[in-house]
């Protein structure tokens, strides 16, 4: 029955031709806008971490004597805390990262030297994030308490410098230091750029810029200290600091503290830990209060920073109430097809078709209707998420359609033209056979 | 016109008239709210900077080896002297920042030591006596640095400067309804004296959370060494921009070498700074528009594709009314009040339903409250996309023969 109803359906569409582009433009147009925009939200609000995310923390004391209890401590931790809390080692693995720009010297003598960004993160880094390797591998902790001057790189990197080759062993110059390559990472594109992520709630929901790529320089956290001293940037200062760029005993915050803590039941007492370890500097006259500790596990702190830029937010709303504008569009075109066909409804009731029978194969037709405005609407999506791509925001390079939501494509496709082909259906089953006929 | 008939024949319609009307209610809440977030982007795209943009261009230019300040001062120097000694630059000055330049220094403005509270937040660009003659400000009251109050300080020493120049905008602030020069401001490191007041300068961010001092400057006499590098603002002579530009950056060179430009953003003109800073404006400006207009396409198609339906149902009605004495222009006029009065209901409900998605956007993505001038807008253009719509249709139905009515009855 099924095969005669889709005869009858490529039958119908083929009539009226340009009613059935209209149909299939509303479906493929609507389709293609919020697949495009829903994607981008789909590739944006993932875990960057998953299997991972929910024992990672990131504990946060408040050193700013301007603050109170009741207020939200600092994004970031002051050198002394972060240190203090890394040096104790309670939880399972344990990263101290800041981020700074660097200028990378090439021995090329044609080529000019740049400034990039660099991140400066303790051994665990690599381990506690899943960041892949290619060739060699991370620096131990001994490198991190020696200084070692050692880096690792990305992918990206290598392939700019050394066209994709191992170039384990390899010196870069990092300003005025020489580093030695121990790794190279594979492509890592973490979405978003997790460990980075501060100050959203500053931003206005202007927050693209935390899905920027993962820095190409990677340091141990000390090394880059000295390697880049005077370079640094604090997230902010409650007074002006003695040697800008130079942070270690200033009055500002600018280090990152992250923990993985991998049995559930030991997350309270490393909660405990951190309260009672700024209680203590309280007592030692370091803080002026204590109170508002914090630790938000990973998803938590990126729901407290609002990730998802509002631009983005607002591109899909508009796209699904685009969507719902073209499916109203489709109804009635679709009852306007439908009900011309009276007659020949009439026609087939009398002659015995059930009104199931008769719902059943307009509900075929519109279904054939969302099958090809899937296509087209794929194809759509394709353009948009181009079009997302040439765009000079961080997560450009991001928008690209995975398999689920391909396949979202075709189910929102079809399941919207089946919805909308509903209450013509119904309307079109209702059909009484006698006034029909008499009118033919 | 019978309006009655019209509503007696639209009452045996009644899906069909829910989902023109409901299509154009929609379609007008989403293309006004559409219209008036292009408009806000617009607006803040076309903001002035104050400053003579055709003729200026910005250079980059970043040290080697981390000179010290005292080291970097002397370059500056050489640098600046080089640059204005170009044919086709009219002067130069260096700076630490721009307008729309994105971030730099900006710092609290009190009128007291001792205020708990700040008067305003302020853009610190840091300038010599050429500066105000290299971007094209216009002074309003008091005076230039002159050369011998420009110094030099680096990020060791407090900002301190005996005197300053502030943008009009910061002096009705600090001082309003009065005058600003020989008033004394104090900035974090301390107090100093207004000389002059700009007509006008933006600041460096036209970002969201710089709106509250969009236009508040202080500019300080004070050449800022640091160990990175720095920006010169050059302007050239009128229509030499392009040959200033080239010019600029050799001549940089040639006075020493060892220093970074880069190839993309080391010579920006300020055209292209002006683009980079509202790129993401426009693209969203550009998305709505192009959603508007598909939008308004796909309903009058919805349109076009009902009434023509009705047509063909109504052919037999039609030719009946021809045939007692109907004009072609009674019949077309028929459709067309028809599709007004649906029209009219619709834009009623998407009246309504603008404001609401208005409201909530204003609540969840700090938009403002829209207009009415937009809704009205919006109305006058879905009013006339329907009868502009259904005009086809309605000829068609005006040109069914009379015959028609005797045909198989």
């Amino acid at each position: 029955m099924f095969g005669y109803y889709l005869d009858l359906a490529l039958h119908s569409l083929g009539r009226n031709k340009i009613l059935t582009a209209l149909m299939v433009l509303a479906i493929a147009v609507g389709i293609g806008a919020s697949m495009t925009t829903l994607t981008v939200v789909h590739l944006l609000s993932g875990d960057p971490l998953p299997g991972r995310s929910q024992a990672i923390f990131y504990p946060q004391v408040d050193a700013d004597p301007k603050n109170k209890d009741s207020s939200e401590p600092l994004d970031m931790l002051d050198y002394r805390s972060a240190l203090d809390l890394w040096s104790a080692k309670r939880a399972d693995r344990q990263v101290m990262l800041v981020q700074s720009t660097v200028r990378l010297n090439t021995d090329d003598a044609g080529k000019p030297a740049v400034m990039m960004p660099m991140l400066s993160a303790t051994a665990d880094f690599f381990s506690m994030f899943n960041v892949p390797f290619r060739y060699g591998g991370p620096w131990s902790e001994q490198d991190d308490a020696a200084r070692a001057r050692v880096v690792v790189i990305t992918d990206d990197l290598n392939q700019k410098l050394f066209a994709g080759e191992n170039s384990v062993g390899r010196v870069l110059r990092l300003r005025s230091s020489d580093v030695r390559i121990v790794g190279v990472l594979k492509p890592w594109r973490p979405s978003p750029q997790f460990y980075a992520i501060r100050g959203g709630r500053f931003a206005a929901g202007d927050t693209s810029d935390f899905y920027a790529k993962p820095e190409d320089v990677i340091t141990p956290f000390f090394t880059g200290l000295d390697v880049n001293d005077g370079n640094f940037q604090q997230f902010t200062c409650w007074q002006m600091p003695a040697h800008p760029g130079h942070l270690q005993d200033s009055p500002c915050v600018w280090v990152a503290l992250w923990v993985q803590i991998n049995d559930a039941t030991h997350v309270a007492a490393y909660r405990r830990f951190v309260a009672d370890y700024a209680a203590q500097q309280q007592a030692i006259g370091r803080f002026t209060h204590s109170g508002n500790t914090r630790m938000r596990s990973l998803m938590g702190w990126l729901d407290f920073n609002g990730v998802l830029p509002s631009n983005v937010r607002l591109q899909a709303w508009l796209a699904v109430a685009f969507l719902a504008i073209c499916l109203v569009n489709m109804v009635g075109l679709l009852l306007a097809k439908f009900l011309r066909r009276s007659g020949e409804i009439g026609l087939r009731r009398a002659l015995g078709a059930s009104r199931a029978a008769v719902f059943a194969q307009y509900m075929v037709e519109s279904g054939l209707i969302g099958l090809i405005g899937g296509v087209c609407g794929w194809l759509l999506t394709m353009a948009g998420l181009w079009f997302i791509r040439q765009q000079p925001v961080a997560y450009a390079d991001l928008a690209r359609l995975d398999v689920p939501m391909f396949l979202l494509t075709f189910v929102a496709a079809i399941g919207a033209s089946l919805l909308a082909g509903a209450l013509p259906a119904v309307r079109a089953c209702r059909v009484v056979p006698a006034w029909q006929l008499k009118s033919l | 016109m019978q309006i009655k008939p019209i509503l007696s024949a639209l009452r045996r319609h009644k899906a069909g008239t829910f989902l023109i009307a409901a299509q154009i209610a929609l379609t007008l809440a989403i293309v006004c709210n559409a219209l008036f977030i292009i408009q806000q982007r617009v607006a803040h795209l076309s903001e002035p900077t104050g400053i003579d943009e055709p003729n200026i261009f910005v250079i980059k230019s970043e040290w080697v080896g981390a000179p010290a300040p005292d080291q970097a001062d002397a370059q500056m120097r050489a640098d600046l002297q080089a640059l204005r000694q170009l044919p086709g630059v009219q002067d130069a000055t260096p700076s630490n920042s721009y307008p729309l330049r994105g971030d730099g220094w900006d710092d609290a403005v009190r009128l007291k030591p001792d205020q708990a509270q700040d008067s305003s937040g302020s853009t610190i660009y840091f300038a010599d006596e050429h500066f105000i003659d290299t971007l094209g400000l216009k002074l309003i009251a008091g005076r230039n640095f002159r050369a011998e109050e420009v110094g030099h300080m680096d990020m060791r020493y407090k900002l301190a400067p005996p005197l300053v120049m502030i943008t009009k905008a910061l002096a009705e602030r600090l001082f309003p309804g009065d005058t600003a020069v020989g008033k004394t401001i104090y900035l974090i490191g301390g107090p100093a004296t207004v000389v002059g007041v700009v007509e006008m300068l933006q600041a460096q961010s036209v970002e969201h959370w710089a709106s509250d001092f969009a236009y508040r400057a202080v500019i300080i006499p004070e050449r800022l060494n640091v160990s990175l590098g720095t920006f010169y603002i050059v302007r050239a002579r009128p229509g030499q921009l392009d040959a200033a530009m080239q010019a600029a950056a050799k001549a940089l060179f040639a006075q020493n070498p060892r220093r970074v430009i880069n190839d993309d953003d080391g010579v920006l003109s300020f055209s292209e700074v002006r683009s980079r800073a509202y790129e993401r404006d426009r693209g969203m400006a550009i998305l709505m528009g192009v959603i508007c207009v598909v939008l308004l396409a796909i309903t009058a198609a919805g349109i076009v594709g009902l009434t023509s339906f009705w047509v063909g149902q109504r052919r037999k009605q039609i030719g009946v009314r021809r045939a007692l004495g109907a004009t072609q222009l009674d019949v077309l006029r028929y459709f067309m009040t028809e599709n007004l009065l649906i029209s009219c209901g619709g834009v009623l409900m998407g009246a309504v339903l603008a404001i609401a998605i208005n409201l909530w956007m204003v609540t969840r993505f700090e938009m403002h409250r829209l207009s009415l001038m937009y809704l009205i807008v919006g109305v006058v253009l879905l009013l006339l996309l329907g009868q502009g719509a259904v005009l086809a249709p309605a000829l068609r139905a005006s040109r069914v023969p009379p015959v028609e009515a005797t045909r198989s009855v």
